[in-house]
């Protein structure tokens, strides 16, 4: 397997380095430093890709990130991707990639019928082709167009790399490591300044790995790695290699995409394939070069068409010689080099077809030379064989070769630019667009800014780099730059090759074409965001790198515009892409957010519970005493358990906020519906909190532990958005209040104990000296004691279950013993952990509300808590709650539902009607909010909120769901199922 | 995006949550038409294009309810200063 293309010797390759790697199914060789392009060019592969529309052969283009043809698919399995440029991969050995968008094969694609069928597929075919009949649309269109569309195919299976997130400040950031971005990290570098210099590729030096130039007295390849080497000794500089700014954002932030191990098969252990950061820079250097501009003319795409400066770089950079007969064609200087090159290497240069009548360059020796000439069509199909020109005196000939090479000019990288709204402005004397106001803090040096020349971009360079440092209170000089070997630039682009047969590609990667967008010109998409929709041009993964402005300057010409006039779509992040792997970084599945455990958590796992998450807390869901029971089974062994004996229920995960300070009162006055000031020491009271537009936000109660000493409690759910409210009440509201508060949550464990002998449990922990009886301790009291002979404890008598309850809190640490404590103590009563479920099944039965009623659009009246609004004085949400809309007698209201079967599972968000009334907006009288099965009824039971349901206590009407499909009878009850007097939370 | 926390210094947007526009007053509650000022309060703002001063909370910081003031043309942020009076004075 002879790498027949590649050149005897030269290029950055290492040769002592043979990588074998499989392109469909087949074998072959490179060597390391080549990228994957670069290996199969080595091996003459030409065909590598199927277009995107018309399945048209594609071959490689260029040499870059900006590749439109050459994508592939890389890998297998799990590591699969799709969509990769292989002029970017970099090989290695046993590296897999398989071409995309082909079948049954890349050789034969019957996808090619489409080029047939090319008159369909113009501009807006989606639009037209797929309007009628309108049924038509989701049987047939969709899933056809599904089928064609995209590229490679997505991976099946689950990433197995692992990627992460990162982030970096400095002081300068240079983006891009050529010739200027190299000279700007010097000149900031040695004032001390901290340097980050990001590259997309593996090595530093840009274009000068890839052309054969002179600076000073070294080789551009010298003076690249000296200067790398100068860099990489000072210790405020850091260099990072395989690094893609990809986006630049507000107040100097800039996402960077490394790829870490891209460049090998699977990433070493513990080491992530890809990184993507956040840096930080005061300073920014944009020096991203530019992409050199593709010829629109007939057949532009086939395989060995390829851009001059990517030919350059191949023969250069990778010791291949991409075709073999190449013919030149250019509306710039630059091309010349290209046939210096190309001769060199042992290639031959069919012809120099210059479009520049008045080209004042001359060719080298015994080269055909047609000046004022166009290649108006290549012939061939897998590969070029042979271009139609044009002479200047009209004559046609058709010239036999196997490549072409295009120059036409450059178009400045100015991508980041752009990204907070800059627009890039046309510049008629480099014929390009250069950047318009860039993002605060950055400056474009070198060809990024249409300063082509080596000499000038090193200028730039250094002067820019120096003077960012400089802004930053730095002593920074510009390096004088040493003299370049000359270079002629002259050009002027041809947009494109009139009267040709064949079609002239724009955008290789959408297969959009020059009549498609005079098509759109014609059908009025004028505007150039409109044209860019309605042809695709631009919108691939690629973004129209190659392909924009090229559309652009046809736009123009069929609208008569100039390129000032018709202007510029918007470049937006990411400069490339980046896969969504490396922007979650680690946060995936169980990682996607943290978890937070209960302090019993491990003695609930050796209980065998069962979880389940609510918010970011895992908490025990039941404890089913062999595997076979249910949730429904096991809740109600602990709810009857509970009722009858005693049950423990860790309740750690409800807020607290410790609040200290003489105004804590007044405070509590203000943000709860109720008043707290008037609270003795070593009381609880239930507080109703809403917000400042009256509905409830949350509920809990809140304990005074001394004078100044209060703790207050807020739903699990609520705890995050509580806190802050509370924050911008004082902070924001209230300032001049003596009151601090801080969240305690995590640093109290807290347990509730309930059920007739829930005292006599207790008083085997508490220590002596406290009294526990029901006179000393009576409901709602609490207090600081100690259990277990000294540890601190808070006590308070307070209940969710509706039963003798105490709810103990001590330090977290504690949490884990108190809980094994607790089961100890109460065996001897038949005491049963219980869980979420038996939690919420007692609430439901006692009718108090929890989280599916506290949801944002209920008022104090709604929840018919009126009463726990005082009358007396304001509190926030108070004049909002009490808006005429609120008072409508009409307002559904809270009460309890029971259905006429106690079998029936009724379920939460049916509807209530009437009987016989019609499932309307109009005859909506409510809905469910809660449901549980209670053991004590054996019914299920619900609470909702009814139209007039407190007048209507005892009549039946119809809870609807027409999600689940079920309906059933229901009765209007008083919300309290159980226990209603209260009589047993007072015992 | 970043913030400038005058307590923190200057820390990624993420770390704040954002509330709203800065510098309302919340209405006297005795006032004869308290519940249209209460209404103009919670729902009218002034949205302006340029220049605001908007209430943002150093949420997973010091906690501090800060005033930033914020260009939302351009997204330029030119200062900030905590919310609280007291926190203010106590800082200088």
């Amino acid at each position: 397997m002879s790498q027949l293309h590649r050149i005897a010797s030269g290029g950055l390759i290492n040769r002592t380095k043979p990588l074998s790697f499989k392109f469909d199914g087949k074998s072959y060789q490179g060597f390391e430093g080549d990228t994957l392009a670069s290996a199969l060019l080595a091996n003459n592969v030409q065909l590598v890709a199927r277009s995107f529309k018309y399945h048209r052969p594609r071959g490689i283009l260029t040499a870059g990130s900006e590749e439109p043809n050459a994508l592939v698919e890389l890998r297998s399995g799990a590591r699969h991707e799709p969509n990769v440029r292989s002029t970017v991969a970099e090989l290695y050995d046993g590296l897999v990639a398989q071409s995309q968008n082909r079948w049954p094969s890349l050789g034969f694609d019957l996808g090619a019928v489409n080029s047939l069928l090319s008159p369909f597929f113009a501009a807006g075919f989606y639009y037209k082709t797929f309007m009628w009949p309108a049924a038509f649309w989701e049987k047939v269109y969709e899933p056809l167009i599904r089928r064609a569309a995209g590229l490679g195919k997505p991976p099946l299976h689950d990433d197995v790399d692992g990627y992460e997130k990162a982030f970096a400040h400095c002081d300068v950031l240079v983006i891009g490591a050529g010739p200027a971005g190299l000279s700007a990290a010097l000149a900031a570098a040695r004032s001390g300044a901290r340097v980050i210099l990001a590259d997309e590729g593996p090595l530093l030096g840009g274009r000068l790995l890839s052309d054969k130039r002179v600076i000073g007295n070294q080789s551009g390849l010298d003076w690249v790695r000296a200067t790398e080497a100068e860099l990489a000794s000072l210790p405020n500089v850091r260099l990072m290699p395989r690094t893609t700014i990809f986006g630049a954002y507000d107040h100097g932030v800039y996402g960077a995409l490394e790829r870490v191990n891209d460049h090998v098969a699977t990433p070493p252990a513990y080491e992530p394939r890809q990184r993507a950061y956040r840096i930080y820079a005061k300073r920014a250097v944009l020096a991203a070069g530019a992409i050199e501009r593709p010829h629109v003319f007939g057949n532009n795409d086939r395989p060995g068409v390829m851009l001059g400066s990517a030919m350059r770089t191949y023969i250069n950079r990778y010791a291949v010689l991409p075709t073999k007969r190449v013919a030149i064609f250019t509306s710039s200087d630059e091309a010349y080099a290209t046939a210096q090159d190309l001769i060199a290497a042992g290639g031959s240069v069919q012809a120099i077809i210059d479009t520049r009548a008045d080209a004042t360059i001359s060719a080298p020796k015994d080269i055909p030379h047609f000046k004022g000439a166009q290649i108006l069509n290549a012939h061939g199909n897998k590969q070029v064989q042979g271009v139609e020109i044009k002479l200047a005196d009209g004559t046609i000939r058709i010239l036999d070769c196997d490549g072409v090479a295009m120059s036409n000019g450059w178009n400045p990288a100015v991508h980041l630019t752009c990204h907070q709204g800059g627009r890039p402005v046309w510049d008629e004397k480099v014929n390009a667009f250069l950047p318009g106001t860039p993002p605060p803090g950055m400056s474009v040096a070198g060809a990024a800014q249409g300063h082509f020349g080596l000499k000038e971009t090193l200028v730039d360079g250094s002067q820019l780099g120096a003077a960012a440092a400089d802004e930053l209170g730095f002593k920074a000089q510009a390096i004088a730059p040493p003299d370049t070997d000359p270079e002629s630039l002259a050009h002027k682009p041809l947009w494109r090759v009139k009267s040709s047969s064949g079609k002239c590609f724009v955008d290789f990667q959408h297969d959009v074409t020059d009549t498609d967008i005079e098509l759109a010109n014609r059908e009025g998409f004028r505007s150039v965001e409109h044209m860019k929709r309605y042809t695709t041009l631009g919108m691939a993964t690629d973004q129209g790198k190659t392909a924009n402005i090229s559309g652009l300057a046809i736009l123009g010409e069929a609208s008569g515009r100039t390129m000032a006039e018709v202007g510029t779509t918007i470049f937006r992040p990411p400069y490339t892409p980046v896969s969504l792997g490396a922007l979650a970084g680690h946060h995936v599945h169980k990682n996607f957010r943290p978890t937070r455990l209960t302090p019993s958590h491990q003695w609930a796992e050796e209980q065998g519970a069962v979880f389940m998450e609510t918010g970011l807390w895992m908490r025990a869901q039941f404890f089913p005493k062999k595997k076979s029971e249910g949730w429904l089974e096991a809740m109600s062994r602990e709810v009857e358990i509970t009722r009858s004996k005693v049950g423990v229920c860790d309740v750690s995960t409800l807020g607290k906020i410790d609040f200290q300070g003489k105004d804590v009162g007044t405070f509590l006055d203000r943000v709860y519906t109720g008043t707290f000031s008037t609270l003795a020491v070593g009381k609880v009271r239930y507080g109703l909190m809403m917000r400042e537009d009256g509905f409830v936000q949350d509920d809990g109660t809140t304990a005074r532990l001394s004078e100044h000493h209060w703790l207050m409690t807020t739903t699990t759910a609520g705890a995050g958005k509580v806190m802050a409210h509370l924050e911008f009440c004082h902070q924001v509201l209230w300032p001049e209040l003596d009151i601090a508060f801080t969240s305690v949550t995590e640093q109290w464990a807290q347990y509730s104990i309930a059920g007739p002998h829930a005292r006599d449990v207790l008083k085997k922990l508490v220590d002596v000296q406290h009294d526990m009886s029901n006179d000393a301790f009576p409901y709602m009291a609490c207090g600081a004691i100690t259990i277990c002979n000294g540890i601190p404890a808070r006590l308070f008598r307070i209940s969710f279950s509706g039963e003798l309850a105490y709810e103990i809190g001590v330090p977290n640490r504690y949490g884990d013993a108190l809980v094994r404590a607790i089961m100890k103590a109460g065996e001897e009563f038949g005491i049963t952990p219980y869980g979420l479920e038996a939690l919420s099944t007692m609430r439901i039965e006692k009718g108090h509300v929890a989280g599916g009623e506290l949801n944002g659009q209920t008022t104090p009246r709604d929840l018919g808590l009126i009463k726990m609004v005082s009358q007396k004085k304001d509190c926030i949400g108070k004049h909002m709650s009490e808006r005429p809309a609120m008072l409508e007698p009409d307002r559904p209201i809270f009460v309890g539902l029971k259905p006429k079967n106690p079998n029936a599972k009724i379920t939460g968000g049916a509807h209530f009607l009437d009987k016989g009334a019609k499932p309307s907006l109009e005859n909506d009288l409510g809905h469910m909010m809660s449901v549980a099965y209670s053991p004590m009824l054996k019914s299920w039971i619900g609470l909702g909120l009814v139209k007039r349901g407190r007048e209507r206590i005892g009549d039946t009407i119809r809870a609807v769901d027409f999600v689940r499909g079920t309906e059933f009878d229901v009765e209007i009850c008083d919300p309290v199922f159980f226990d209603p007097e209260g009589a047993r939370l007072r015992a | 995006m970043r913030i400038p926390c005058p307590f923190c210094g200057p820390r990624d947007s993420q770390e704040f949550s954002f509330l709203g526009q800065a510098g309302l007053k919340r209405p006297d509650p005795a006032a004869p038409d308290a519940q249209k000022q209460f209404h103009d309060y919670v729902h009218i703002r002034d949205n302006k294009a340029g220049m605001t001063k908007e209430l943002w909370l150093h949420a997973n910081g010091c906690r501090s309810w800060i005033v930033v003031e914020r260009n939302t043309l351009t997204h330029e942020v030119t200062g900030s200063e905590f919310a609280s009076p007291m926190t203010k004075e106590a800082a200088q």
